[in-house]
């Protein structure tokens, strides 16, 4: 399947590079917010006994490592994110209602961002260190992934319900039918899936809020660069006379013949 | 690959079973990816917390959980 193959490819380095420019904005809106978080839990370590899994205590990595390995994480992670997006957009294409690849891209793109980043953020929000209970790791971990697919659900049925009106029905009603069906789902899994309200009382609330807005920042930097490249990427045809690393799958089409959809048939 | 139609770059292939399969082992690797970086608590790898240190700022910084 070599359509599959080169479309998977566009997104893993579309997620590649997203996720350098997330890390990038990470190590800045992000790192100073870290540091401070940390040299409170350094204050606040020796009161408590450690269970074995204490972060900071063996020092398996320096300071000066985690920075850097916060580029390899936001990079990895990006070509994971990428190569998912590449693979649902293989599978979802021919049921997105859009004659335009960009437009579906970046339609999925959006609709991941609002379903894996956003719905789960707003009931479990990024924590900085020193935040969060060790002791309930798998409970929050299990509960996290389980919003992430639920989210996922709840941009589903926001897409069921545009469908379900009929296409000539105006667009606030089509609207309103797809945050409708949004919301359901979405209300539903906030009040079944449990809360952790594990901040500490004395942690600076400035500072939570600040280290959270970096955190959402760098998943809508990266998800918006993920959408855009993998977009652009698509629209590019590799249509150059000593192309480095010629596509797998043969000769490509020209890009104009491509993103017209030479088999859908014209409408006047 | 079938060589009845040219292979086009943006071809929006049928869902064969073919294709499904090889989605799910590309979701399954990627996956697999997704939980080293994210959530591995030195569980599967086999570097003991290593890669659970070295990825720390990213994990806080993409939201997932964390001790």
């Amino acid at each position: 399947m070599p359509s599959f193959l080169s479309v998977l490819l566009r997104g893993l380095l579309a997620g590649l590079v997203a996720g350098l420019i997330a890390g990038t904005f990470a190590y800045f809106a992000g790192e100073p917010r870290i540091d401070a978080a940390i040299a409170i839990e350094e204050q606040a370590t020796h009161s408590e006994p450690t269970t074995g899994e204490d972060h900071h205590e063996d020092e398996l990595v320096s300071r000066d490592g985690q920075r850097a390995g916060l580029f390899l994480a936001t990079g990895l992670f990006g070509v994971a994110m990428g190569g998912m997006l590449a693979t649902a957009y293989v599978l979802l294409r021919r049921r997105l209602r859009t004659r335009d690849d960009g437009r579906a891209a970046l339609l999925l793109a959006g609709g991941a961002l609002l379903g894996a980043v956003v719905v789960p953020f707003l009931k479990y929000p990024a924590n900085p260190p020193a935040v969060g209970n060790p002791d309930t790791i798998n409970q929050r971990t299990g509960s996290y992934l389980l919003l992430v697919v639920l989210g996922l659900v709840a941009v589903w049925a926001g897409a069921l319900g545009h469908r379900a009106l009929r296409p000539d029905a105006p667009d606030w009603q089509r609207a309103a039918a797809a945050v409708g069906g949004f919301l359901l789902v979405t209300v539903v899994a906030y009040t079944v899936l449990p809360s952790f309200h594990e901040v500490p009382d004395d942690f600076p609330a400035a500072l939570l809020w600040d280290f959270r807005l970096a955190s959402l920042g760098t998943q809508l930097v990266l998800w918006t660069g993920i959408g855009l490249l993998f977009a652009a990427l698509l629209s590019w045809s590799g249509r150059r006379p000593t192309a480095a690393a010629p596509l797998p799958g043969g000769e490509p089409v020209g890009a104009d013949e491509a993103r017209d959809g030479v088999d859908a048939p014209a409408r006047p | 690959m079938s060589s009845s139609t040219p292979a086009r770059t943006l071809a929006h292939p049928a869902i064969s079973a073919r294709l499904l399969w090889l989605a799910l082992a590309v979701v399954a690797v990627l996956s697999l990816l997704t939980y080293l970086v994210a959530f591995d608590q030195g569980a599967v790898s086999q570097s003991g917390m290593y890669l659970h240190e070295l990825m720390h700022d990213g994990r806080h910084l993409l939201g997932v959980p964390c001790h």
